[in-house]
């Protein structure tokens, strides 16, 4: 069938579809915040380009040099001056109100989180943490997380975005991500999840998520880090509470067994 | 089969903002001080050690130990 890699790829993740222009779907109650600020504000966007542009419109039409050969030697008018500095002002300021409140709740870390994970960016791959785990310093779940070169790619994965690792996090659980980088700026962003991220040298930043759909969300560095800044992707997959148990243990095993 | 019980660092209200690169320095500080009160062998210091090591990144811990160790760590322990 013609179309069958349509379908492959885009069916089962959440990642960009070719040429896409809107927003990938929703997957936290972060990025439906965004989504819906985005779609209030861009209703009164249009109403003010058609506005703006029909005033434009009107104004090359009727002064015209063919239509006007004399100039009219208008200059000032205070009303429409006080109507015209009063009225704008008071629209972005509509518009704050909402979009204030979407970034103080974005901003929210005093809630508890039941997991932390590091994610420490480096040129050009990142190392994710999981130490809630631990009994020691040296005892970690830590992975590497490369890109997949094109050669590599099977059929159905996608170019520039899939990695031999991924992230694993539980679904319908407040998670805590500390975002740093090892060398130069990074950054963490997953369009899905609705986060974008600085990794700052030296500086421990945190987001906190809730993936509320078990699934794949496919982000990349949104920082440019160097050469191959195209080629640092992330990917998150969200998997059932009970599933993410199952992994973290399977994995803490052969360390505990190789200490014993 | 055991359980993996998910349970990490709380929030602290003295680190509300974004920036949490002192959370997890003093994180490690309270450790190593309770350390200091109670002893090595006491119990009570494992939560501290649980909560530094949830927030603080692997190379960052193995460098303050270093530090430690030969004295030169900056912190008020």
């Amino acid at each position: 069938m013609k179309f069958e890699w349509l379908f492959l790829t885009i069916a089962p993740c959440d990642a960009a579809e070719p040429w896409q222009l809107g927003f990938q779907d929703a997957a936290t109650p972060m990025m439906q915040g965004i989504i819906d600020l985005h779609h209030d504000i861009f209703f009164f966007l249009i109403l003010i380009l058609v506005f703006v542009s029909r005033i434009l419109v009107r104004a090359l039409w009727h002064f015209h040099y063919k239509k006007n050969p004399i100039p009219q030697r208008i200059v000032h008018g205070t009303t429409i001056e006080i109507l015209r500095t009063i009225f704008p002002s008071i629209i972005p300021m509509f518009i704050a109100i909402p979009s204030f409140a979407l970034l103080y709740s974005m901003d929210e870390v005093v809630v508890d989180p039941a997991i932390t994970i590091k994610a420490i960016g480096h040129q050009w791959y990142r190392t994710y943490e999981y130490s809630d785990y631990n009994s020691s310093d040296e005892q970690s779940l830590t992975f590497d997380s490369y890109t997949i070169p094109e050669d590599d790619l099977e059929l159905g994965q996608s170019r520039l975005l899939e990695v031999d690792n991924r992230v694993v996090v539980p679904a319908k659980t407040h998670l805590r991500i500390i975002v740093t980088p090892a060398d130069v700026p990074h950054s963490w962003a997953v369009p899905s999840l609705g986060v974008k991220c600085d990794a700052v040298p030296g500086r421990l930043n945190q987001i906190s998520i809730s993936v509320q759909r078990e699934g794949v969300y496919y982000g990349q560095c949104s920082e440019i880090c160097g050469t191959n800044h195209a080629f640092t992707p992330i990917v998150v997959e969200a998997v059932p509470s009970k599933d993410y148990g199952s992994r973290v243990f399977n994995q803490l095993i052969p360390q505990t067994t190789g200490e014993a | 089969m055991a359980e993996i019980e998910l349970k990490t660092a709380p929030a602290d209200f003295r680190f509300p903002t974004t920036n949490q690169t002192r959370h997890c320095f003093t994180r490690y500080i309270e450790f190593h001080r309770c350390l200091a009160a109670k002893g090595e062998n006491s119990g009570e210091c494992e939560r501290f050690a649980k909560y530094y090591r949830s927030l603080c990144p692997g190379e960052w811990v193995e460098r303050w130990n270093e530090q430690r160790e030969s004295g030169t760590f900056p912190g008020p322990l």
